[in-house]
């Protein structure tokens, strides 16, 4: 029997854009891995101070700010940047607009190293002498500036800015050649408004890669000089950290808020994008419809990518901005609720009354869609300055980009990975496994995320290392004591749900493993998908003589027809006229 | 088919070729502007989408040279907006006085030198792109009849190389007379940005280098015209915006000091 | 607002989980911050039932009417939004846009690694210089206050804050090191410290207590545990710990 492509040997340095594809997505695999056990260890220790870790001991304020700022910095970037938009974008987006390959086969294998050795540097930056950095993920100087600050600002500081700035280059690189693909590559008939919306996403996310990537690479670079080349754009005169006195030239570490969130914001945006075009395309899939309001989800893409580079300034409300300043970001950030909204009221219409399918893909996407609706919904809250005033940088926020990001984020690559596992692998994953992943993973992260509301709303603030057994005068009698401890019983259950979510994704390991092995045969189309890469000559695994089909696209993807003859569907390959005079032409 | 420019009158004509709209800069042939040949569904000149010919090769380097060069600028974007902030960054000192301590970096006069020869390197660099493009030539190189757009290109090449690494002696001299007057990186948060601002800029200008004597290398060694063509092309382009974006920093360390 | 909105405000008043407000402003924001919440569980409700009854219906040919379902609920989405952001836009104005009263007790907040330390101008109602250089905290000068600046030899420095009720309080933020976030909870009240900048934010506390004080910016190893309190005093007695402070301060 012919060894199907996914089993046969290929080399890791290879240039095949699938191989990278699975690369990628093999990185975000242990980079989700090792930052879900870090934020493990983070909730136990709040609840159970004294626990000690295994070869480690007990878990000092210092490692918990470490464990704090590598788990923000490997979410964020080594699984929700590379993962959607380069790890599945180079599986799937050749396929998808019937090209046969990325357009430049050799830099993107340079990306994925690029961003492979990225993540070793970040990693070794745990192990410096002195310490992990313990900046958070958003490394606001003065803290982050100077060696003196706390413990791990010295080289641990310095090989987490290297292995961001290694990072920004890579994932430039890939942006750009995904744009170039997606302009330049597709196929005959595959016209801008007949790209499946998953195209649409990684296009205005590879965009948004371009613009915000490249103000991280500067602000970097402008911090590294603040650390060893005596310069002071971050640090004003006359700062005092530590006995170490800083009396030349003025700087201001407002600027290094400007120029992170100018990169921030769009980055959350680049990580979600396209999961946001892939659960449009999911559910049409399984509901057997066409996405609702086609064109007006193309445009809101773009809109929220437009939107997302002005309203970096609602991470700084209550930062020293100038409150007209404030003004102006939260307005620009109710703005793009209206986009956001249109594509909840798309996805709700799409299966409306459609009866579909619930497959587990379609199961994870209808997860993402209500994580989407309640995550998204607490931030026309914060992007009030008033609210914000009392909300910044408490577990409300945590709570607010958790649901968003983490878990609506992953539901859209755990939807992806039940959907095109068979494309890939020709196997199906277990049916009765994903299921059971997807509801014990939705229970889970609702019992985690949704208390966090409320300690939020008590006033736990975020990053703190401990919430009991706080010294100084008073100590745990004092007023911030009582505020805090307060707050241990709903930590307790939220811990107790953090545990419960993360073992469930035991279950979809195990899936992972046995369907590689013992899954079922798929067949060539096995969810009735209307998309190119199904197209049996751009399967991964057609012959050698697939290439030399010229493939045509006819129509826009999602068309279901419901026939005399029965339901069909017509995939974009296929002229839909002769479709519907086949149908009319069977026996009833 | 190597990308090229169809003239409308095939003598060989010494004078400029205006008509034809053959000035050799390697444009779009200037036919039915309505486009022809693409996803978009109107593929009346018959050539298959996706098709991976010379000049749909030299069209997808060039638009990724075009986004390389869009981050490159959010790049420089950003340092000039810090430019701007850290001089208006004024605070109040200890007998409630409002400082500033930004003391504008006075320019060394070579700068002036390297911005000519800079330029000059970008019309240089240009000459040698429209070598690769000219019809009669290429159709010669193509169809193995000798290298001329090869021949002629390459001198213009090894000038651009030339004058790059000039501008480059000229700003290490630059520095050195800065250094001299005791001017450092550290000196003066103006000198934070001029260094910052030449450095970045000298790097990129390093990387173009690269990139020019790359292409010297291309030109003898490689097999495909195409690959010739495009290394010059987009060569050129980066090169010139490496100009382009010199003359927006120059004129920004001059008048915004 | 109107008694009905009121009366509705008292009936699902305060839940248990949000600190008991003691400041002026806090009145207000609470309430907008309950409407705010109650508007978006009522939102999450609302689509969560749309979803799951799309869902569950038999099946029928598919929408059509894009006004019906995309344009005219977006539509109705904007101007709710435009409404709660009018609403929030004027009171962040009425917090923000302009200054202290002038008669505002002034009161200087200092925020190092990994304490706060508050500074009241004594009798002459003038802050005294400070020099960085001149940062002692072992010897008592924890901000660093200038021995030859006449006005701040009745400066005190302590770290609690105490303050009268019903009288406005301007706070000058200022930060030593790094960024520190100054958070009174109870106050609803949150500002960044920021090297290099002194910013101002004024309140009115209204409720005679002893509050929190937490740092909210991540400001390295001890930020859990830089915690202060705010005692609110009755005028009178206010009064009383003021005089007997300013009487210890003279030299």
């Amino acid at each position: 029997m012919n060894q199907h492509w996914f089993q046969r040997k290929r080399s890791v340095f290879s240039t095949n854009h699938r191989t990278i594809g699975l690369l990628y997505l093999i990185l975000a695999l242990v980079s989700v891995t090792i930052g879900s056990l870090l934020s493990l260890l983070m909730r136990i220790h709040l609840i159970w101070p004294d626990w000690p870790l295994p070869f480690h001991g007990p878990i000092l304020p210092e490692d918990y700010l470490a464990l704090v700022t590598i788990h923000g910095t490997i979410m964020l970037f080594f699984v929700l940047t590379t993962a959607p938009q380069s790890g599945f974008g180079n599986l799937i987006l050749p396929a998808q607009i019937g090209a046969g390959r990325m357009a430049f086969p050799r830099l993107n294998a340079a990306s994925f190293w690029l961003t492979a050795f990225a993540l070793l540097v970040l990693l070794s930056s745990t192990f410096a002498p002195g310490g992990s950095a313990i900046s958070g993920w958003t490394a606001y100087p003065p803290l982050s500036a100077v060696a003196s600050a706390g413990p791990g600002q010295a080289l641990g500081m310095d090989l987490w800015l290297t292995s961001i700035a290694l990072f920004s280059i890579a994932s430039t690189i890939s942006a750009i050649n995904t744009l170039v693909t997606i302009i330049s590559l597709r196929c005959e008939g595959m016209t801008w408004d007949r790209l499946p919306l998953t195209v649409w996403g990684w296009f205005t996310a590879a965009l948004l890669s371009i613009i915000a990537f490249s103000v991280l690479l500067a602000a970097l670079l402008l911090l590294l000089c603040d650390r060893h080349a005596g310069t002071s754009f971050f640090l004003p005169t006359g700062n005092l950290i530590n006995g170490v006195l800083h009396t030349k030239g003025n700087g201001s570490p407002l600027l290094w808020l400007h120029l992170f969130w100018f990169f921030g914001h769009p980055e959350v945006y680049i990580a979600i994008l396209p999961g946001m075009g892939l659960t449009s395309m999911l559910l049409a899939n399984f509901s057997h419809r066409r996405v609702f309001a086609y064109r007006t989800m193309i445009a809101t893409t773009l809109l929220i990518g437009l939107l997302g580079i002005l309203l970096w300034g609602h991470h700084m409300f209550v930062a020293g901005l100038n409150p007209f300043a404030s003004s102006a970001f939260s307005i620009s950030t109710m703005a793009i609720a209206l986009p956001a909204s249109a594509k909840v009221l798309s996805w709700i219409a799409t299966t409306w009354r459609s009866r579909p399918q619930y497959t587990t893909a379609m199961l994870f996407a209808l997860g993402f869609v209500s994580l989407f609706i309640t995550g998204g919904l607490t931030g026309p809250i914060l992007a009030q300055p008033i609210l914000d005033e009392y909300l910044h940088n408490t577990f409300f926020v945590v709570a607010h980009f958790h649901l968003i990001m983490a878990m609506a984020g992953v539901f859209a690559l755990f939807a992806a990975t039940y959907y095109w596992f068979p494309l890939i692998t020709g196997r199906l994953m277990s049916e009765p496994l994903g299921r059971l992943h997807f509801w014990l993973t939705l229970l889970g992260a609702y019992a985690t995320f949704l208390p966090m509301h409320l300690t939020g709303l008590a006033g736990q603030p975020r990053h703190y290392a401990q919430l009991t057994g706080i010294p100084g005068p008073g100590g745990s009698l004092s007023p911030a004591g009582h505020l805090l401890a307060a707050t241990i019983p709903l930590n307790r259950l939220i811990t107790y749900a953090a545990i419960f979510l993360i073992t469930a994704q035991v279950l979809f390991f195990i899936n992972l493993a046995r369907s590689l092995r013992r899954g079922n045969i798929a067949s060539t189309n096995p969810w009735q998908a209307t998309t190119l890469e199904w197209h049996p000559s751009l399967h991964p695994n057609a012959g050698p003589e697939a290439s030399d089909q010229v493939i045509t696209v006819h129509h826009t993807p999602c068309i279901y027809l419901s026939t005399p003859a029965g339901d069909t569907f017509v995939p974009q390959w296929e002229n839909k006229i002769t479709i519907e005079l086949r149908a009319e032409s069977k026996p009833e | 088919m190597p990308p090229t420019i169809t003239p409308l009158n095939t003598e060989r004509e010494k004078k400029r070729r205006i008509e034809d709209h053959d000035s050799g800069h390697g444009r779009r042939p200037p036919t039915d502007k309505r486009t022809g040949g693409g996803g978009d569904n109107d593929n009346w000149n018959d050539r298959p989408q996706g098709r991976r010919g010379p000049r749909e090769n030299l069209g997808r380097a060039r638009l990724a040279i075009f986004f390389a060069l869009a981050g490159d600028l959010m790049f420089f974007v950003a340092i000039v907006s810090a430019f701007f902030v850290s001089q208006s960054s004024g605070r109040y000192n200890a007998y409630n006085q409002y400082v500033n301590e930004w003391l504008p970096t006075v320019i060394p006069p070579i700068l002036w030198l390297n911005t000519a020869v800079l330029i000059l390197s970008s019309v240089t660099v240009e000459i040698a792109r429209r070598h690769m493009f000219r019809e009669n030539d290429v159709m010669d190189e193509w169809l193995g009849l000798g290298k001329p757009i090869t021949r002629s290109a390459m001198p213009w090449i090894a000038a651009t190389t030339f004058l790059g690494l000039l501008f480059l002696g000229g700003q290490w001299i630059a520095w050195s007379q800065l250094a001299a007057e005791h001017v450092f990186f550290r000196s003066n948060p103006s000198s934070h940005f001029f260094f910052l601002i030449t450095y970045t800029h000298a790097i990129h200008l390093f990387l173009g280098i690269a990139a020019l004597i790359g292409t010297l290398l291309g030109l003898s060694s490689s097999r495909l015209l195409e690959t010739r063509q495009i290394l010059v092309d987009c060569t050129a382009w980066y090169w010139h915006a490496m100009g382009l974006f010199w003359i927006f920093l120059f004129a920004l360390l001059v008048f915004f000091q | 607002m109107s008694p009905i909105l009121h009366q509705a405000a008292v009936l699902f008043s305060l839940p248990w989980w949000l600190p008991a407000n003691a400041s002026l402003h806090g009145t207000t924001l609470d309430h907008h911050l309950l409407l705010n919440l109650w508007v978006i569980l009522a939102l999450l409700s609302l689509a969560h039932l749309l979803l799951l009854a799309g869902l569950l219906r038999r099946r029928t040919t598919e929408p059509k009417n894009l006004w019906r379902i995309e344009y005219l609920p977006l539509a109705a989405l904007a101007i709710l939004f435009t409404a709660l952001t009018v609403k929030a836009e004027s009171l962040w104005a009425g917090s923000r846009y302009t200054g202290a009263d002038p008669a505002a007790l002034q009161v200087e907040v200092t925020g190092v690694q990994f304490a706060w330390y508050f500074r009241y101008p004594g009798i002459d109602a003038t802050f005294g210089t400070t020099k960085p250089q001149l940062v002692a905290p072992g010897e008592g000068n924890p901000i660093g206050i200038d021995p030859t600046d006449s006005h701040g030899s009745d400066d005190f420095v302590t770290s609690e804050l105490v303050l009268p009720t019903n009288r406005e309080v301007d706070l000058r933020l200022n930060a030593q090191d790094v960024i520190h976030g100054f958070s009174i909870p109870e106050m609803r009240l949150k500002q960044n410290a920021v090297p290099g900048q002194t910013i101002h934010v004024h309140f009115t506390p209204t409720t005679p207590g002893t509050y929190a004080i937490l740092c909210t910016q991540l400001c390295g190893l001890g930020h859990y545990r830089m915690n202060a309190s705010v005692r609110v005093l009755p005028t009178a007695e206010f009064a009383q710990w003021l005089a007997a402070k300013q009487k210890a301060a003279q030299p």
